[in-house]
Parts: structure tokens; C-alpha cells; sequence
């Protein structure tokens, strides 16, 4: 493989990483935006749409559906995966937010944190502590550009993260709700005296970063082919850095970043030792909050924020 | 009111009932409910108690307004009965514990001693100076690490190795102190939690001095020198303290000495320097709080009791390896911390006592240890945010800082 | 006070606390329909958490509430802003990474009558034409004085009947100030009533009707506006004669 294919190769391995990572981050960043709270249990909550879509999945294919009607079979993951997220995010919000919202941000992070770990082992105990193997549902054909090999599922990844955020980006800027949730991030006392229902405005936010992140979660299960219950923990740290050096609040912050680091961590693993890429993660992720923990696009006054 | 307050709890309880059901009841892909429902019982029914007892007072509250609740009234004649008699019980107790005891339970007796003193020294970072530390297992895997290489290098003693250990905790105390100094609490948590992590990976990878995931194994046990006066001459001999009743006592030691350092250290100047820095820290700052050093000084005496911890660990196991020093351990330190009281030296204590020994006598509850970790930290701060034994000063703080339940704390304009 | 009219809002004995600051410490009054009334005082005396106590933000702890006759202390911010009750808070609370436009829009959150809001918006933009210029721009790059119009606009935009003020004057070029007021005048002809609170006690009782002078958490004078502007106490303590 010469050097222009060892480049595009990484480079899309790059992207499809770093858009899963985007789309995790989106979550982060979201709930972060309007509460000024680390969902620490969002790693937990994108862990849970892998494995409803394993389940889901199985099941579809010992009936037959992947060869009968396969988009039809992908429609129903993503969508079944998603929505049953969307209820849980509701619920942990519900359970471990919401009662805490007047009192001291120390008692917050730890309900969430909590609530993390409650989630994280609630996932052992009923799926167990090895690995689930997903269905391969897209083979291994691939497309060759220039000598780099695409696989279809990547492909096809990479199009629905790109259709997601697109599609929350239109959901934030151009419909009621939408604006609502800006709104509120931008100022509470304010957005209620305008009649913007708070309450409302929080869960929608935690019904639509979860399913975002189910939507990872089940893109992370197809692509790797396996999913495990502690798996939430290390993407949930990379997908935090993305979302902190993209400025957190920000939605096309977290996407940026999530790029870069989907970049830094390819990069590492291709030229150098690859046991220590998540050291890497977690020093880019000390050194942006250290040295500009407003992130890339937190501080400009552009239309970027949520 | 009280129906508002029902209306609460019914949807509370509905909420609480879609995130267990699904999350415990299915097995891979058959749907068993029944180990669900019970854990939402347990739930729904210490929220129900709860419930209960605030009505009960609140109620009281109303009739006769001037007498305290059962539990301040429980508190103070606890609190008459002379203080010396109480401590010096316990002490008793403990003393000749290894006495009554088999093997296997002042083994537990240690672990839970080693918990707790991890949690005396987590207090002061969280429970005093207020900064929210997720990678604190970081600090004892240093002086676990720094024992076994300094033994199985040089051969250094236990005693020895001991303050170097303590020191390198402090300094990388200091090191990951440093970074978070102007940072807000969620941030510091994450970067914490990315240097215990960074820690544990090292220790991984770097083969040639930790031996990676294999761990180092065959430290010496800690010694205790006496005298010799046999062949007419003068000579220290040592004796290695090998019998878990001697480990128990060293560790026993290590945790009363912990103790004494932390009440001291709670009512010196410095204690209140932190307790004005987790009250409000521009405040501090402003009425002359060196709020820098404080906060330096927090992480790095919490590092040295972490790492004093470490050391014991790993002399006693004579073995070390990073999975010890995974994420869940700062949380199950944590949850101690917070299920005590965060703050609150005797809260800690019962509280390391009670989440280390009950799942190793309940064996058949030990998977579900850690998800009644998590569940706990949650209902906790829901329901009784200061812990069960709570630290008085940290009480108010920790509960809603005003008492209207739609009020929103902020007028946020950034 | 002769209460001609028939009142839309009605405060009596209204109380309310800030932790444990007793800020509120029995405020009653009334304000007839389609009137202007101001609120005076001091620094500190309570002016904006009277207001904020109507809105609902900070909830008050003892007292009653009528709007249209109807109590409404126990209701949410967003359920008080429901019942025709705008407010155009101290410092404006512009959404700052917005622009003008949606800023309106939100103002206009919870009604559904497209045509009427596009009507209301017209007028905003008849009201203070600069904000035409600037719809695009986000509201945290406006002006100052550009951001209290937009906020009034806003207020506007949800067509209340009954209009809170807050300082509009704060930080303003007393010709902008006086601009200001004279919009508000038109606004008050179209049928929304005015409660102002006001620090520059001078233009607010020229415009009002009604005014209430408030001191620590009491109001210690009520009359028309034009004989407080006589008041000797008045013009000694707030209008600096």
C-alpha cells in the first residue's frame, strides 16, 4: 500500500471514528448546554442502545429479516435502539436529576455518578461480563479508492452520523422546540418568563442526546462486531474530550472535536505504540482544560452554541 | 401539600420502575422481571419511608413546633453519654477483635480498615476542601507501586519505603492538583478521573519496570525490630509481621493515626482555610484564603494517606497488580465517603465498615455490590444528602440551597 | 387612592424571602386596567423582586396575587407568563446567541395565532425600526441601548395584557431614555397596561398615573403620580430637588 493510500485509509478510519464519537459527544454537550451537568451516565445510556440493538438484531436475523428486508431491518434497530434510550434518558433524568436541581453542584455529579455506575453494573448483571458478538450484517465488501478499502458498513455509518447531526442541527435552529431548548441554555429565568416550559425543555434534551448516543452505540456494536457492558466507560471519556475541546454547549463544537480526536487517535495508532493511544485521549483531553477548557468554538460570539 | 408530596413520589416511583425493569430484567434477550421488581421494592420502599418520616416530622413540626425530631433528640443523648467511654469502647472492640475472630473475617477486618482509611483521606479532598476527586485510587496504586519496586529493587524495608512512598504520593498529589487549581468542580471531576486512568495505564504498559498486568509479587511483609541480647552481644532483629492478627493491628494503627491527623487537621487553621474554600471560594480568596496552596495542600495530604493505604496493601498481599486500581475502587472510596457523610469522621468509618463487610458476609449479594453502590450514591443525595452520620457543618450546604421548589438558583446570562 | 377602574392586578400582603432575607415584607397594591404605574425607591428596597414575585421567579412565601381577579402566587414562572403577563427584567436577559429575530420569536412563544404574531412583529419593528435593520445580528452583539428595545420588544411580542418593566432607563442616553418612554406611551394607548419600576423616579412619574414609593420591603406612599411629583418628601429623597 503506498503512502496516498495508507493516508485515505486513515483518514476515513478517522472519521468514522471520530463521527461516533460526535454524535456521543452531541449528548454531553446537550445536557451540558441546558443544565450545567456532566451526564456522567451517558457512556452507561450509549452502552444500552448497543444492546438493545444486539437483541434487536439477533432476533431479526433468525427471522430472516437482514436477507429479506435489510434496510427495513437497520430502520427498526436504530429505531427501537433509540427510543427505548430516549425513555431511559427521561427516567435517569427524572430519578437522579431533577430532585437535585436546586441543590449544590457536588450532590449533582454525584447522583449522576451514581447513577453511572447503577446502570453500568445493572448492564452485567443482565447481559452479562463478556463480549456479545453483533450480527455482520454488511459483509466484508468493500469499496477500493485510490488503494484505501472502505467497507459499505462504514460507509454507511458515516452517512447516518452525518444525517443525525444535520437533522439535530435543523431540530435546534429551525423548529419550536428547538429554539426553546436554546433559549433556555442561554438564559432559564428568562426563558421561563416567556412561557417556555423548563421541565419540558430538559427532557426533550435528555430523550435526544441519549438516542444520539444509542445511535452510536449500535454503529459501534455493527462496525466492531461486539459490545460489553464497561464498554460506555472509555468512549465516554474520549467523547467528553470531544466535546470539551469543542467548546461543551457547542453542538458543531462537539463534532469538531469529536473529529480531531477520532484524528489524534488513528494517527497515534497507525504510526506509533497503539497500547498507549488512550493516554493520549485522556492528555489531550487534561491539556485542552487546562489550557483553554472554553474549547475551540465555546468563547466566539457566533451562532454556534446550543 | 401532602398530596402534591404523593403525587412526587408516585412518579418518582413510575420513572424509577422504567429504568430498573428493562435494565435488570432481561436476560440477554428473555425478559425475567421478578429480581427487578424486588430491587424497585426496596427502592420505592425507602422512598416511601422516607417520605414518612419527613411527614411525621413535618407534621410534628407543626403540632409542637419547639421539639426536636427523634432523630436530634437520638443524637444528643447519644452525645451525653461521655464521649470517653464511647471511643474507648470502640477502641476495646477493636483491639481484641482479632482475638474473637477467624482468619477469614479479620482479613475482611483489614480490607474494611484499609477502605476506611482510603476514606478518611478521600474526606479531605471531597468532604472538606469540596473537590470532587474520581481518580483518588491513583494515590494508592502509587504507594502500593512504590513499596514493591523500592523492596524488590533495593530491598528497601516497609518503614523505609513508607515516607518515600508518601512523598511521591504528594508530589503526584501536587502534579494533578496543580492543572485543576482554577477549575470548576465537573471539570475537575473528569480531569481526575483522566489521571487515575493515565495512572492505571502506565502501570499497564510499562512492561519493563511495573512487569504490566502481570504485577510484581514477592515484596517483604512490614518488620518489627526488637532487641537481641543473645550471644552476649547487641543486635536488632526483625520480626516480619506475617500473621494477619499483626497485620490487622499495623493496619489498625495506620487508620487510628489516620484519624487523629484528620481531626486535627479538620480543626486547624488549615481545615477551616479548606472548609472556606468549599463554602465559597472567591470569598476565601478575597478575605486572604492563599486558596492556591490550600487546595494543593488538600490534594496532597489526601495522597499521602492514599498512598500510605497503598503501601500496606501491597506489603500485605505481597503481590500487585493495575487491576487493582480500577475506576470502580475511587467509587466504591467515594461512596463510603458520601454514604457516610462527606465530612463526617465517624460516618466514614461506620460507612466503610458496613459496604465492605456486608457484601463479603452476604456472598450470594457480592454482584450486586456495586450496582447497591451506585443505586446508594444516587437515592442518597435524593433523599438524605449528608450522609447517615452527617458532619454538622456540611449539612446545610448540601441540601437545596433555598427552600423554593421552583425558584431557579440563576439568573444566568453568559 | 381612589380606585376608579376595575384592577388587573392586585397584590395584598404580599410576602417573600431571599434565603433568609426578608425582602418582601407585606406589599399590597392595585393597578386599574389600561393604566401606567411606577414603582420608586432606593437601591435594595425591593422594586425588582416585586416584580419577579409576580412573575413568579421568586415565589412569594405568605400573601395573594390577583391577576384579572384571579390568584395566582402559586403558579410557575411560565404558567404566570400564560396568563398575559409580560416582563422586561433588569439587564435586559437578551438571549445572547440569538439573533433579534428569534429573540422576537421567542417572545411570541407560546401563542399560535401566526397572523397576529406577524402583525405584532410588524409593530415591534414600527415601534423601534433599528431592530428591522438588526434582525439578523445575534443579541449579544447588539448595542445597550438596542438590547433594552429589543426586550420590551420581546415582551411585546407575546401581546400581554399587562406589561412588568424593570429599569428600562439603566445605562441609557437620557435621550434614548426619553424615547424609550414615549414608546411606552404608545404601547399603554394600545390597551397593555404598564407596571414600571424605576430608578429615575422623575421620568417614570411623568408618564404614570399611579405611583408607589417603596423603602426596605415597604411601600411607605401611594398616590397619583402628579402629586407625588409635588411631594416634598419625594422630590427630596428621589427627584433630587
Amino acid at each position: 500500500m503506498d503512502l496516498t493510500a495508507l493516508l485515505l485509509q486513515q483518514m476515513v478510519n478517522a472519521i468514522f471514528l471520530g463521527s461516533i464519537y460526535a454524535l456521543i459527544a452531541l449528548g454531553y454537550t446537550m445536557v451540558y448546554g441546558i443544565i450545567e451537568l456532566i451526564n456522567f451516565a451517558h457512556g452507561e445510556l450509549f452502552t444500552a442502545g448497543a444492546f438493545i440493538g444486539v437483541i434487536v438484531l439477533s432476533a431479526l436475523q433468525q427471522a430472516g429479516w437482514v436477507e429479506s428486508h435489510f434496510v427495513l431491518t437497520l430502520i427498526i434497530v436504530f429505531g427501537l435502539a433509540m427510543a427505548y434510550v430516549a425513555v431511559l434518558g427521561v427516567a435517569v433524568e427524572h430519578v437522579a436529576y431533577k430532585p437535585l436541581r436546586n441543590s449544590s453542584r457536588l450532590s449533582a455529579l454525584l447522583s449522576a455518578l451514581g447513577m453511572s455506575i447503577f446502570l453500568s453494573n445493572g448492564m452485567m448483571l443482565s447481559q452479562g461480563v463478556s463480549d456479545r458478538a453483533y450480527p455482520q450484517v454488511f459483509g466484508l465488501q468493500a469499496i477500493e479508492i485510490l488503494g484505501a478499502r472502505i467497507t459499505k458498513g462504514q460507509i454507511f455509518i458515516i452517512l447516518l452520523a452525518i444525517a443525525l447531526m444535520v437533522a439535530l442541527q435543523l431540530f435546534v435552529h429551525r423548529t419550536r422546540l428547538g429554539k426553546a431548548m436554546r433559549a433556555t441554555a442561554q438564559n432559564r429565568t428568562m426563558a421561563r418568563m416567556l412561557g417556555i416550559d423548563i421541565d419540558q425543555t430538559i427532557r426533550i434534551t435528555f430523550m435526544i442526546g441519549p438516542a444520539l448516543g444509542a445511535a452510536a452505540g449500535v454503529m459501534v456494536g455493527l462496525f466492531y462486531g461486539a459490545v460489553r457492558f464497561d464498554m460506555g466507560f472509555i468512549f465516554m471519556i474520549k467523547a467528553f474530550a470531544a466535546a470539551i475541546l469543542g467548546g461543551i454547549g457547542s453542538i458543531p463544537g462537539a463534532m469538531l472535536g469529536g473529529l480531531i480526536i477520532g484524528v489524534i487517535e488513528v494517527g497515534w495508532a497507525a504510526f506509533l505504540p497503539s497500547a498507549w493511544k488512550d493516554v493520549t485521549t485522556f492528555t489531550v483531553l487534561i491539556l485542552v482544560l487546562y489550557l483553554k477548557p472554553s474549547g475551540l468554538l465555546g468563547e466566539s460570539v457566533s451562532e454556534v452554541r446550543v | 401539600m401532602v398530596r402534591q408530596e404523593l403525587q412526587k413520589l408516585a412518579v418518582y416511583a413510575f420513572f424509577l420502575a422504567i429504568l430498573l425493569i428493562p435494565m435488570l430484567g432481561f436476560r440477554s434477550a428473555s425478559f425475567e422481571p421478578d429480581r427487578a421488581l424486588k430491587i424497585w421494592g426496596v427502592f420505592v420502599g425507602i422512598l416511601i419511608l422516607n417520605f414518612i418520616v419527613k411527614a411525621v416530622r413535618g407534621g410534628r413540626a407543626a403540632v409542637e413546633a419547639h421539639k426536636e425530631p427523634w432523630t436530634e433528640r437520638t443524637r444528643e443523648r447519644i452525645s451525653r453519654i461521655p464521649r470517653l467511654y464511647t471511643i474507648g469502647g470502640l477502641a476495646l472492640l477493636a483491639a481484641v477483635y482479632p482475638l474473637m475472630a477467624n482468619n477469614y473475617m479479620i482479613d475482611v477486618g483489614i480490607t474494611c480498615l484499609i477502605y476506611v482509611s482510603l476514606g478518611l483521606g478521600l474526606n479531605i479532598v471531597v468532604g472538606l476542601c469540596g473537590l470532587l476527586d474520581l481518580g483518588y485510587i491513583a494515590f494508592y496504586a502509587v504507594g502500593a507501586y512504590t513499596y514493591s519496586l523500592l523492596n524488590l529493587t533495593f530491598g528497601v524495608s516497609f518503614w523505609a519505603a513508607l515516607p518515600m512512598g508518601v512523598v511521591l504520593g504528594m508530589v503526584c498529589g501536587c502534579i494533578i492538583g496543580y492543572p485543576t487549581l482554577k477549575m470548576r468542580g465537573d471539570y475537575l471531576a473528569i480531569v481526575t478521573l483522566g489521571f487515575g486512568e493515565i495512572v492505571r495505564l502506565v502501570l499497564n504498559n510499562w512492561d519493563s519496570l511495573t512487569a504490566g498486568p502481570n504485577g510484581l509479587f514477592g515484596m517483604k511483609r512490614p518488620t518489627l525490630y526488637y532487641p537481641s541480647f543473645a550471644d552476649g552481644g547487641f543486635s536488632w532483629v526483625a520480626y516480619y509481621l506475617k500473621s494477619l492478627p499483626a497485620l490487622y493491628y499495623l493496619i489498625l494503627i495506620i487508620v487510628v493515626l489516620t484519624i487523629v491527623g484528620v481531626r486535627r487537621l479538620d480543626n486547624s487553621r488549615i481545615g477551616r482555610a479548606w472548609i472556606a474554600i468549599r463554602e465559597d471560594e472567591t470569598a476565601a480568596e478575597l478575605s486572604g484564603v492563599p486558596t492556591t496552596w490550600n487546595k494543593l495542600l488538600a490534594y496532597a495530604l489526601g495522597a499521602a494517606f492514599a498512598s500510605v493505604a497503598g503501601a500496606f496493601f501491597a506489603a500485605k498481599l505481597s503481590y500487585t497488580n493495575p487491576n487493582f486500581f480500577l475506576f470502580m475502587e475511587s467509587c466504591i472510596v467515594l461512596c463510603i465517603v458520601v454514604l457516610g457523610g462527606v465530612g463526617s469522621i465517624p460516618g466514614i468509618v461506620v460507612a466503610g465498615f458496613v459496604l465492605i463487610a456486608v457484601p463479603e458476609i452476604f456472598r450470594g449479594l457480592e454482584n450486586y455490590r456495586m450496582l447497591a453502590f451506585g443505586a446508594i450514591m444516587t437515592i442518597m443525595m435524593v433523599v438524605k444528602p449528608e450522609g447517615l452520620i452527617p458532619a454538622s457543618r456540611r449539612k446545610r450546604e448540601l441540601h437545596a440551597t433555598d427552600p423554593h421548589p421552583h425558584e431557579e438558583s440563576d439568573g444566568r446570562d453568559r | 387612592m381612589a380606585v376608579t377602574a376595575k384592577s388587573i392586578l392586585e397584590l395584598t400582603d404580599v410576602h417573600t424571602y431571599y434565603d433568609n432575607i426578608h425582602a418582601l415584607k407585606g406589599i399590597s397594591l392595585s393597578i386599574p386596567e389600561g393604566d401606567i404605574a411606577c414603582l420608586i425607591g432606593a437601591n435594595g428596597a425591593g422594586k425588582s423582586t416585586t416584580l419577579l414575585t409576580i412573575s413568579g421567579v421568586q415565589p412569594a412565601e405568605k400573601g395573594e396575587i390577583r391577576f384579572r381577579g384571579e390568584p395566582i402566587q402559586h403558579l410557575r414562572p411560565e404558567q404566570v407568563a400564560g396568563k398575559g403577563v409580560a416582563q422586561t427584567p433588569e439587564g435586559r436577559q437578551i438571549f445572547p446567541r440569538m439573533t433579534t429575530f428569534e429573540n422576537l420569536e421567542m417572545g411570541a412563544f407560546l401563542r399560535k395565532d401566526k397572523a397576529a404574531v406577524a402583525e405584532d412583529l410588524e409593530w415591534v419593528f414600527s415601534l423601534f425600526p433599528v431592530l428591522k435593520e438588526r434582525a439578523g445580528q445575534l443579541g449579544g452583539t447588539l448595542s445597550g441601548g438596542e438590547q433594552q428595545m429589543l426586550a420590551i420588544g420581546r415582551s411585546l411580542m407575546s401581546r400581554p395584557a399587562l406589561l412588568l418593566l424593570d429599569e428600562p432607563s439603566l445605562g441609557l442616553a437620557p435621550k434614548l431614555v426619553e424615547r424609550i418612554f414615549k414608546t411606552l406611551l404608545e404601547i399603554n394607548q394600545k390597551g397593555t397596561t404598564i407596571f414600571l419600576v424605576e430608578q429615575n423616579a422623575h421620568m417614570a412619574l411623568n408618564i404614570s398615573r399611579t405611583g408607589y414609593v417603596m423603602e426596605t420591603g415597604r411601600i411607605v406612599l401611594t398616590d397619583r403620580a402628579s402629586a407625588l411629583l409635588e411631594n416634598e418628601q419625594v422630590k427630596k429623597a428621589y427627584l433630587g430637588e
